[in-house]
């Protein structure tokens, strides 16, 4: 079966969507995406889109998803690379994609979710600071 | 106004939809359109497709590059036989939907479009035509 690769790296999840994806390829991706959040244990979610020539409102829901429920499962995601012309048309068509974090390049969005994961570790009586998750 | 060319692409299955994009897209392309404009008309085309197919059970989309005078412009006619839509004017409200989606999809086709007209009557299908002016 057609998937999107997601890939680990660290505490982090990537996602790089290079095809025109259709409706069920992007529910795939998003079914996968929350089973591998809790399988890993990830901290964050990087969601390039730079090879995206169309956000249309589903995928735009598919982007919302995936934000609120990696937050819900303890994990920030960051959207990356959208192109100008899909931001105009994004929200002519009505959606801000508000919730949904984003970045101009994965080196910006790898600082966000750091910085992210840095304050959740930092907060006195959270969990220790290597990362590690008492199960 | 001349029709230039013109051509019919069915739309019965989630990979339609997404041969519709990459058809809107070439022929956007073709015509001239800026980048901005090419991406608001393959994203309308992408609302449209879908509905034809999820809400009216599959249809067609028209393809046609018109001609008036010096001008060229990409209408396009999404039609189905599904089940109508009794009162147009609250489906193209932002936030109506008769099934999970965000209810975007109608009146985001209409913002994103130079031309719009809606045809429809419940029992006897739908008919959703849209032009994009260069």
């Amino acid at each position: 079966m057609e998937r999107i690769p997601i890939l680990k790296m660290g505490p982090f999840l990537l996602v790089s969507i290079q095809v025109d994806m259709h409706d069920r390829l992007a529910l795939t991706l998003q079914d996968d995406l929350t089973e591998q959040i809790v399988r890993h244990r990830a901290r964050g979610v990087l969601i390039d889109i730079s090879a995206l020539e169309v956000v249309d409102s589903f995928i735009g829901r598919m982007l919302g998803n995936i934000a609120a429920m990696s937050r819900v499962l303890d994990a920030e995601t960051v959207v990356v690379g959208m192109r100008p012309a899909v931001a105009i048309t994004l929200v002519e068509l009505g959606m801000s994609l508000s919730g949904v974090r984003t970045a101009l390049n994965v080196e910006r969005a790898m600082e966000m979710l750091q910085a992210s994961l840095a304050v959740s570790t930092a907060i006195p009586g959270g969990e220790p600071a290597n990362g590690h998750r008492p199960d | 106004m001349a029709t230039v060319r013109t051509e019919k692409l069915p739309l019965q299955t989630p990979e339609d939809v997404v041969r519709v994009r990459q058809a809107v897209r070439a022929w956007s392309v073709e015509i001239g359109f800026s980048l901005v404009d090419q991406t608001k008309v393959v994203s309308a085309a992408s609302e449209l497709a879908r509905n034809t197919l999820v809400h009216g059970g599959g249809g067609t989309c028209e393809m046609e590059i018109l001609q008036a005078y010096t001008r060229r412009g990409l209408r396009l006619t999404f039609v189905d036989q599904g089940p109508g839509i009794a009162d147009v004017e609250q489906a193209l409200k932002d936030g109506f939907t008769s099934g999970n989606g965000l209810g975007l999809g109608l009146g985001g086709a209409r913002r994103l479009s130079n031309e719009f007209e809606i045809r429809s009557q419940p029992g006897a299908g739908t008919q959703v035509q849209i032009v994009r002016w260069k």
